[in-house]
């Protein structure tokens, strides 16, 4: 088989579309690049869409974990401390087995029957641990960053009359956003990363659909060479790193618009190391 | 365990329950806690090492030194930390292996890798298929240590490398004005500074490795996951003298307690050691503590 033909065969087999049955002897350089990257999708799907339900639940919390009304504040930081407090892997067993337990037949709500099938499918059920996930761990960034609002700016925004959700939308959120933006940046890394775990946690792989790292998997215990699967994985993990760090630097470099530039340059790309 | 236990299936109620927590199984399920925490005690000294190592060498005046130092770092980032298990485990073991196998074997003329086999003669084999059951884990527990400190030793380099810049350069040049080398210099006045800055990534890093230990599963080792999915799955009737439905769920949530709790405990006392360190550092945490006790 030409590398052509490898290519279109498994280039979609991730999501199911193309050859049905996985190379099994021979494996040649092609077939790795091509099957790992046609895993990648699953790893951009969880990450991509978790992400985007995650900020806005997170902002969510963020703001209830600044509120003053503890029946607001405590719920959100039980949720918060649930989810930073534990390890994913474990969340991923627990909510597997937890959605395993639902009537296989569906719920009945009001006469209409609710299918219970779907969630332990790793497409939704995954996800959903995912976003819970990352929304707990942006909601503690973005609370910090809201705590680190200039006290001037706010004071600012009193002087000219601007109060109540006019404030939060044209003051706060922004400067927010702006503050916890490169510590955003390494979680949205970090979910990326995260996402890997899914397929060795319980949640199986449908007829071999799996992500960049199962492939891996698969002919690292085919081959019982780990020398070429894993620097691949490695490979297009370091790509998609560094992608998203240039999408975020952009939206960073929007948020920041407004700085002068030897200001704007200050804020890095760097892990908090000092309070 | 206890006298009434000759006959699980005429109990019920908490003296059923009694009996089933306390099972040879379930003592293999609560020494596998003791394995975790073994595994902590042991990773987190040697990553630090490895991170002191790795900082040490990026900010070598060396350049070869320093690009290894940097490489390292970046390398170990850039990558979920799981490849490197999964990586690591195999790599490690045929290395070991391999490198017996050059010394121990007589006969070299078959290649070690042979299309889809790892072939080594049986003088090479890592342990020893003759040798007890105990020294193939240990050797299992040796190399998922190797594999956690070699991964978290990256993450302490970054963090220990961003310490050792933030000390003020001040301090530095007042300690050489004294005529100090620059390996006194380090010694004595780089290294005891640079822990206050570097606390609050360690402390990240301690909680993150806290949270990493499930992933001795995937290394192959009879860790809490892996018992917790044994013990948790259904039992019928049939062989095993206390039958259970699927209670993985409750095996789970407990270890999802145990964890909750060792990240609190772990909270709790890395606050006091930040605020003990913070004492006459001239930062604004020292700051906040000496005006409290003016």
């Amino acid at each position: 088989m030409t590398c052509i033909e490898t290519i279109q065969a498994y280039a979609l087999r991730s999501i199911g579309i193309g050859e049905r049955l996985l190379p099994r002897d021979d494996f040649t350089l092609c077939q790795h690049f091509t099957l790992i990257g046609s895993g990648l999708i699953w790893n951009v799907y969880f990450g991509v869409l978790a992400l985007l339900f995650g900020f806005f639940l997170a902002n969510a919390l963020a703001l209830a974990k600044a509120a003053h009304s503890p029946w607001l504040r405590k719920p959100a930081e039980w949720f918060i401390f649930l989810f930073r407090g534990s390890p994913l892997f474990i969340q991923f067993f627990l909510a597997y087995e937890m959605l395993v337990l639902l009537p296989k037949a569906g719920i009945e709500v009001l006469g209409i029957t609710v299918a219970t099938s779907w969630t332990t499918k790793a497409w939704a059920g995954a996800l959903f641990v995912l976003f819970l996930n990352t929304a707990a761990y942006s909601a503690e960034i973005f609370h910090g960053a809201l705590k680190s609002v200039p006290k001037g700016d706010v004071e600012a925004a009193d002087a000219y009359g601007i109060t109540g959700w006019t404030r939060f939308r044209r003051i706060l959120w922004p400067t927010m956003l702006r503050l916890g933006w490169p510590a955003y940046t390494n979680e949205a890394i970090f979910l990326f990363h995260a996402t890997t775990l899914v397929f060795f946690s319980g949640f199986p792989a449908f007829q071999q659909r799996g992500d960049a790292l199962y492939y891996a998997n698969y002919f690292a215990d085919k081959t019982f060479n780990p020398f070429i699967p894993y620097p691949i994985v490695g490979f297009y993990f370091i790509c998609l790193t560094l992608l998203l760090i240039w999408v975020f630097g952009r939206v960073n470099r929007h948020l920041n618009r407004h700085l002068p530039s030897n200001m704007r340059g200050r804020i890095r790309l760097r892990p908090q190391l000092i309070r | 365990m206890f006298e009434y236990c000759v006959d699980p299936s005429q109990l019920s109620g908490l003296a059923w329950l009694s009996c089933y927590l306390t099972t040879g199984t379930h003592f293999n399920f609560y020494w596998s806690f003791v394995t975790v925490l073994m595994l902590l005690a042991v990773t987190a000294p040697v990553a630090l090492a490895f991170g002191f190592g790795g900082a040490m060498a990026a900010r070598s005046h060396l350049t070869p030194l320093s690009l290894i130092g940097k490489g390292y770092i970046a390398a170990v980032r850039g990558v979920p930390d799981i490849v490197y298990f999964l990586f690591f485990v195999i790599a490690l073991d045929q290395g070991v292996e391999w490198a017996k196998h050059l010394f121990v074997c007589d006969d070299l003329s078959q290649p070690v890798w042979n299309g889809s086999e790892f072939k080594v003669c049986a003088a090479a084999k890592v342990p020893l298929a003759t040798s007890s059951a105990i020294w193939h884990s240990a050797y299992a527990f040796a190399l998922a240590v190797f594999t956690f400190a070699l991964v978290f030793g990256a993450f302490a380099a970054n963090v220990l490398y961003g310490a050792m810049q933030a000390v003020p350069r001040a301090q530095l040049e007042t300690a050489e004005a004294y005529g100090m080398t620059q390996r006194q210099v380090f010694r004595r006045i780089l290294v005891p500074q640079m822990w206050v800055y570097a606390l609050p990534g360690l402390s990240n890093l301690w909680l993150i490795l806290i949270k990493a230990t499930p992933l001795l599963f995937l290394l192959g080792i009879q860790d809490i996951v892996y018992w917790a999915r044994e013990l948790g799955s259904a039992k019928t009737s049939g062989n095993n003298p206390y039958p259970h439905g699927d209670w993985r769920v409750f095996y789970f949530l407990g270890l999802l307690v145990f964890y909750l709790a060792f990240t609190r405990v772990s909270e709790i006392f890395l606050s006091r050691l930040t605020r003990r360190l913070s004492h006459g550092q001239a930062t604004l945490g020292g700051e906040q503590l000496r005006k409290a006790g003016a």
